[in-house]
């Protein structure tokens, strides 16, 4: 038993409040009534999986979790909300009651099924370590292995910027 | 078990995984706006990233793969979320509404 106090105890506890904020986030993400409730949660979710991934060996991951999701995604939602107001409370309810509970027993029966699948599951560990994944690495392999890969995803995102414009200039005139 | 000790195991991961994923897919059902139903699918994504991240971790002998595919989902997420973003904007121009049962003008 490893006591509380000490720095394997501090670092456990740190871990569980990293899942805490995950999953507390995740779940205001999913049900807050309001739209900018649930970004706010959003946000919350993704500071928790970034604390999960530097637990995981990846801080450059980490940090670019916080910098692109926290920072970027989750304000450019933000704006989509104030730009197209739209308030869950007022509204009045006109499908099928029982969308809530197909939904929640769908995803249950999913959970179910890949924690299940996780458990049961032998997995083997590959020995022999090529590097040992710190940022150098990273760029090296981003540079050799997968430069092809770092190319398309760059025109990838090129393609979404002008898409994105163009999706939203279209029928401003009008 | 010691509690303290669950961020050595391989399976926390996965089960915090699975349930961001649950999380996720239960938004993108029950939520009645285009807005919402991003944020759900952004929780699915994150959830599949945590997988990539954990396996990474335990059990591949090359710790840089995983992580450049988390590095990649992010990419394709913040596309994603700029493309679907200015297509909400475009249909709420159209229809003063976000609401998905308001937009069905394909309807029979």
């Amino acid at each position: 038993m490893i006591s509380l106090f000490t720095a394997e105890g501090l670092y456990g506890l740190l871990f569980l409040g990293f899942v805490g904020l995950t999953l507390a986030g995740a779940l205001i993400a999913a049900s807050a009534r309001s739209l900018i409730r649930s970004v706010a949660g959003l946000a919350l979710c993704f500071l928790g999986v970034a604390g999960l991934y530097y637990y995981l060996n990846g801080p450059f991951v980490a940090l670019m979790q916080i910098l692109i999701y926290v920072g970027a995604v989750c304000v450019t939602i933000i704006f989509a909300v104030m730009l197209a107001e739209s308030s869950e409370l007022k509204r009045v309810t006109r499908r099928n009651v029982l969308v809530g509970p197909l939904a929640f027993l769908v995803s249950g029966l999913l959970v179910w099924g890949l924690v299940g699948l996780a458990l049961k599951t032998e997995w083997h560990f590959s020995p022999g370590i090529a590097n040992l994944g710190t940022v150098g690495d990273l760029g090296k392999s981003l540079l050799t292995t997968y430069s092809m890969s770092f190319e398309l995803i760059s025109v990838v995102l090129l393609v979404a910027v002008v898409g994105s414009l163009v999706l939203a200039r279209s029928g401003r005139n009008k | 078990m010691n509690i303290l000790l669950l961020s050595n195991s391989l399976y926390t991961y996965l089960v915090i995984a699975a349930l961001l994923f649950g999380i996720g897919i239960y938004g993108l059902v029950q939520r009645q706006t285009f807005i919402g139903m991003l944020i759900s699918a952004e929780l699915i994504l994150s959830g599949a990233s945590l997988n990539f991240m954990a396996f990474n971790c335990f059990l591949t002998p090359d710790p840089t793969v995983g992580q450049l595919f988390t590095l990649f989902i992010m990419a394709i997420a913040a596309a994603e979320a700029a493309i679907a973003l200015s297509i909400i904007i475009a249909v709420y121009r159209n229809y003063k509404s976000i609401d998905t049962e308001d937009v069905t003008d394909l309807q029979g």
